[in-house]
């Protein structure tokens, strides 16, 4: 009967840590990045010029239609040969990012088209041009309308970049396999480390829903 | 500004140059034809009712004296000039010409006065401090000055349309256009709506009402048209349409709504 040890999991328990905090600053930073990339994307097929939809349609498909690790891969050992050389932390950043903004463009995109054409007809009406009515009229309310879609991007992003471990980045899950390869107490070590992701995940779904109700406060009619 | 004058009329006819004209205005809808050459002109002041059945398109033709509609044939003239699509010259006419539509169709996320200065400030380029200013004058003018700082969902329908109004105000106009602006109000709501066009009517701005609301027609009209199927049916002074409605179509649309 294997017998249960957590002791030397717990030893080194500030290095699982270590990693869990990269783990979400590199989510976290690649969720602001890329959240800007889906704007501008979103933005982009809303503007109708004919060559920056094709640009944002081949963007968003060629991400959204090739697995997450292989982008990684692409980017981390691809890449230089085109003389582009990045850090395993900052290709993990970068695939992050890229892989949110696709998926973020289509979920705003989608909250851009949830807006009334009244409401962009009156703030045209006043002589808002097109960028002003996106942005004064249009952006937050299609915000508020996929925020719960946006946090559930994010958390599966979070989640998603365990992947990144692959390419040694130093995030959670790498730090968990260092762990095991030092101890063998798979069981332990791993058992800990999915404890920290969920915990990870509520915390920022908790921290998601305060975020929500601070910034789209004002009330609407059913 | 890329808004084309009209050849230079001699100076003493400016005061009559019409605040809107339309020219043989032609709207389609792929095959449908929603105007079919319709003439209008508005003088400065005046105060036109538009009235139809539905699809009859009247509200195409508001729509389209601001440019929510692109137009397939004819001109639009306002304050003599002649409009034309680019961006840039839209926004100038849209800036001249206030609309009120039936939606109400204020921003949710935004209060009251927020709704009111948006324009004044990204579009006239005024200071916060001014728009505020001429939002509290206009929201007082539509007798809301108290719900200034609450938003749009927290208003009943009739006050809602009384923001928009003041909304549209707040860019001071030259025009205003009202598609249908009570008929998504509950009943007990509409006389507060209609209290505010006459009054709005009484300080003389030129008015173009798409409405039902055959007691406000009497009262505030200059002219009443009669629109259907895309043509301007008749057109007459409030007594003579109501009193004696000089066509057959006229006649039964009035028997109807009565």
């Amino acid at each position: 009967m294997y017998q249960f040890d957590f002791t030397p999991v717990f030893q080194a328990f500030d290095t699982l840590l270590l990693g869990a905090w990269f783990t979400i600053q590199m989510s976290g930073m690649a969720m602001l990045l890329g959240l800007a990339v889906s704007i501008l994307g979103a933005v982009g097929k809303d503007s109708g010029i004919k060559v920056i939809n094709l640009i944002v349609d081949i963007y968003v498909e060629l991400i959204r239609n090739t697995p997450f690790l292989v982008q990684i891969y692409f980017f981390f050992f691809g890449l230089p040969a085109l003389g582009i050389r990045m850090s395993p932390n900052e290709a993990a950043l970068f695939a992050l990012t890229v892989n949110f903004g696709a998926y973020g463009t289509e979920i705003i995109r989608a909250g851009i088209s949830a807006i009334s054409r009244g409401q962009i007809e009156a703030a045209q009406a006043i002589g808002l041009s097109w960028l002003q009515v996106l942005r004064y009229v249009v952006m937050k309310p299609a915000l508020r309308v996929v925020y719960p879609a946006l946090t559930s991007q994010f958390i599966f992003l979070m989640l998603g970049s365990s992947v990144v471990s692959a390419i040694s980045a130093t995030d959670l899950t790498a730090a968990g396999n260092d762990l095991n390869s030092l101890t063998f107490a798979s069981f332990e070590v791993y058992l800990v480390t999915t404890g920290i992701y969920l915990v990870m995940s509520i915390a920022f779904s908790m921290a998601f829903s305060l975020i929500g109700r601070t910034c789209f406060a004002y009330p609407v009619e059913r | 500004m890329n808004i084309v004058p009209q050849n230079p009329e001699p100076v003493l006819q400016a005061q009559e140059l019409p605040a809107i004209e339309l020219q043989g205005l032609e709207k389609w809808y792929g095959a449908f034809q929603a105007l079919k050459g319709v003439n209008l002109s508005v003088r400065s002041g005046e105060k036109i009712v538009i009235c139809g059945p539905s699809g009859s398109g009247k509200s195409t033709l508001i729509r389209c004296i601001n440019q929510l509609e692109e137009i397939q044939g004819g001109t639009i003239r306002v304050d003599g000039k002649v409009l034309t699509t680019d961006a840039k010259s839209t926004r100038a006419v849209r800036r001249e010409i206030g609309m009120v539509f039936q939606q109400f169709n204020l921003f949710p996320h935004m209060t009251v006065l927020e709704n009111c200065v948006l324009g004044p400030i990204k579009v006239a380029g005024m200071s916060r401090a001014d728009a505020e200013d001429i939002a509290h004058k206009y929201l007082q003018r539509v007798r809301i000055p108290e719900q200034a700082n609450k938003y749009p969902a927290q208003l009943s329908g009739g006050q809602q349309q009384r923001v928009a109004i003041a909304r549209a105000l707040c860019m001071r106009p030259k025009v205003m256009l009202f598609d249908e602006p009570t008929s998504a109000l509950d009943p007990e709501m509409v006389n507060e709506v209609l209290d505010t066009m006459i009054d709005l009517a009484s300080d003389g701005m030129t008015m173009i009402c798409v409405t039902h609301e055959m007691g406000f027609a009497r009262k505030v009209a200059d002219r009443v048209i009669f629109m259907d199927r895309g043509q301007i049916v008749e057109e007459n002074d409030p007594e003579q349409f109501f009193d004696a409605p000089q066509h057959e179509r006229t006649r039964s649309f009035l028997g109807q709504i009565a």
